[in-house]
């Protein structure tokens, strides 16, 4: 894996939110580096500043100092639609509960985001249909999500993280809402996702989950620390 | 570009799909906030172009009935107040005039023995009157020359005068009292066959005498109103600069002493004033397409707030706030465009009848369906903007939060 200094770099990260008149500091200097191919977990209870870390990550909310470079762009200079762009091209989102709109078939629901891509119909059908292979639902298609059991449905959101070929997969609690078995079906398509190059952020609150991951961080009260020795001393 | 072309036709399309799935998903409540925009457009649509039918059929039997025909008032000078009888007997010798009826009108107190009522419209008449209005006298003679140059107090009553005074008696040669001054009855006429302009505009007379005899009654030798008929051959075009260098003569070149009118400008008086009054019709109506806007203002906020987390999550895919905007923009557009598509039809049809029922000529003005449909257009975006732009600025992280 060629390493590029700048495929995904945070420095000394901070983001605090007014609180009546004083500002409550949630990110007290978060720095983290990674490089392409990788497999981080993100571990940390809730309240720790999880959620506010990956929206940053995600490029849904921006840091109030510090430094965000992903794939060579400089994320605190851009705007509301320079954002919707990176969102689109370069991170794959995978939500705790998948969230699917219950309207579109499961076809239609890959093909969300290159509709915001601007990828002409024909090719997005057969990009759609490709992932949803690829995550193992090619008779599930033409499914709504209220006749998918949890697991496929989490797998259809994970054939839409992946169908725009993004820089960055990022999963919120991906295993919340399963149960042991499905959860860990899931973990292993990630395993293999990697394998195939793809790098992932996996947020979660889970210690056996996150050792899935290649890499551990943890995330306590808005700072992250890295234990010696890789995943199994977590 | 072409490139860029076809992404945002795309786009476009998934956006009229994804809104027209919506809407369909909503469908009661669609339903209802269509029937909003529905009910507006079709008042207005049926108002506008009820009025503007019925307006072109009194406009058509009004130059039907003035052809040929031109009013003339007199303001006079100070040297000269009005048209004596001889000038009268000058514009009637003209070669463009067939004949002139002078209209001298009068309300007045009328009395027989102890019955009286006032306040009677009492109208001076000529004889070329009665010969254009041939029909009119169903009993006795017509008023002639000599009572004309007589000054004659005799007079043609209606039948309601008839019924009034001589209830149960033969009226003819009997006296009646006008202003207190003795007429003998020579006749009865018939109001209901007086299809003069004239008469329709100033309501009918109830007591016809002699014009010379009225002039009198109001105590001048002037006549300062009265219609010219125009001698075959003649309209108003040829016969007005004749007509105008005959009075300049007769008011000694004096400005603004007299006015020639013909009946196109009665026609674009009634134009304008029934064009007014489709306005203002329209107008009143339009406040339900107000409403109606307002209802598709109340159902979109209400769906963007009860789809904040699928804002947000498009918001997450990548979509741009002005994608979301346009979604929305589209899905109000669309609503209040059927219901001004179908409000037109409806409307249309209900002026149909409407111009059937009153013996109207219906016609389908272009006009009022691109106002129809253009309106409603314009509601949907209009009021579609404020739900769709709050739609857009969504913050994708609250919403989110809320899944």
């Amino acid at each position: 894996m060629e390493a590029r200094p700048n495929f995904f770099a945070m420095t000394d990260l901070r983001k605090s939110y007014p609180l009546g008149d004083e500002r409550l500091e949630v990110l007290h200097g978060i720095s983290l580096t990674l490089e392409k191919g990788e497999y981080l977990s993100v571990l940390g209870p809730s309240g720790s500043g999880k959620s506010t870390l990956i929206n940053i990550i995600g490029c849904l909310d921006t840091a109030t100092s510090g430094d965000y470079i992903l794939n060579g762009q400089r994320i605190e200079d851009m705007d509301e639609d320079d954002l919707a762009w990176i969102r689109n091209r370069e991170i794959g989102f995978i939500f705790q509960n998948s969230q699917l709109l219950p309207r579109l078939d499961a076809q239609k629901n890959v093909e969300l985001p290159l509709i915001y891509a601007g990828v002409p119909g024909r090719e997005r059908a057969r990009r759609a249909r490709e992932m949803l292979e690829r995550v193992g639902l090619s008779d599930r298609m033409e499914h709504y999500p209220s006749q998918l059991s949890g697991g496929q449905q989490q797998r259809v959101a994970i054939a839409r993280a992946l169908v725009t070929r993004p820089t960055l997969l990022l999963a919120d609690e991906p295993t919340g809402a399963l149960d042991q078995k499905t959860g860990r079906q899931v973990m292993e398509l990630f395993q293999q996702l990697n394998e195939e190059g793809n790098t992932i952020i996996m947020i979660t609150h889970d210690l056996n989950i996150a050792k899935h991951a290649r890499r551990v961080v943890y995330i306590v009260d808005g700072e992250i620390t890295e234990p010696e020795g890789g995943p199994e001393y977590a | 570009m072409l490139r860029r072309l076809r992404a945002s036709l795309s786009m476009l399309l998934e956006n009229i799909h994804m809104s027209v799935t919506n809407i369909a998903q909503n469908r009661l409540r669609s339903a209802l906030t269509v029937l909003g925009i529905m009910i507006g457009v079709t008042a207005v649509i049926a108002l506008i172009t009820t009025v503007t039918a019925v307006s072109t059929s009194i406009t058509s039997s009004f130059a039907s009935m003035g052809a040929g025909t031109l009013t003339l008032s007199v303001t006079g000078s100070d040297l000269k107040t009005g048209l004596a009888p001889e000038d009268l007997e000058m514009l009637t010798n003209m070669e463009c005039i067939e004949g002139v009826t002078p209209s001298v009108t009068l309300r007045s107190r009328v009395s027989r023995g102890s019955d009286y009522e006032s306040n009677i419209t009492i109208a001076g008449r000529n004889p070329y009157w009665f010969s254009v209005n041939e029909d009119i006298v169903t009993r006795g003679r017509q008023l002639n020359v000599l009572d004309m140059n007589g000054i004659h107090y005799c007079c043609l009553i209606d039948q309601d005068m008839q019924e009034s005074f001589f209830y149960g008696e033969d009226p003819l040669e009997k006296t009646l009292y006008v202003s207190g001054l003795p007429f003998t009855v020579v006749g009865i006429f018939d109001t209901s066959g007086d299809t003069s302009v004239a008469a329709m505009l100033s309501g009918s007379p109830d007591i016809l005498i002699p014009y010379t005899t009225a002039l009198r009654l109001n105590n001048t030798t002037d006549v300062t109103s009265l219609t010219l008929y125009l001698a075959e051959g003649w309209d108003s075009g040829t016969a007005t600069p004749v007509l105008e260098s005959a009075l300049d003569e007769l008011f000694s070149y004096e400005e603004d002493c007299y006015e020639i009118n013909n009946m196109d400008s009665l026609e674009s008086t009634m134009e304008s004033m029934t064009s007014m009054m489709a306005a203002l019709l329209g107008g009143i109506a339009s406040i339900a397409l107000l409403v109606g806007g307002i209802g598709i203002m109340n159902m979109m906020l209400t769906s963007v707030t009860e789809r904040t987390v699928e804002i947000g999550l498009k918001k997450a895919l990548g979509a741009k706030p002005r994608q979301i905007q346009a979604q929305f923009l589209i899905e109000s557009f669309i609503l209040s465009l059927s219901g001004g598509v179908i409000g037109t039809i409806i409307g249309l049809g209900v002026s149909f009848g409407l111009c059937r029922a009153m013996g109207a000529a219906f016609t389908v003005s272009h006009g009022a369906i691109i106002l129809g449909v253009g309106f409603s257009a314009l509601v949907g975006i209009v009021f579609g903007w404020a739900p769709a732009r709050k739609a857009s600025k969504l913050n994708p992280i609250d919403a989110l939060r809320r899944m």
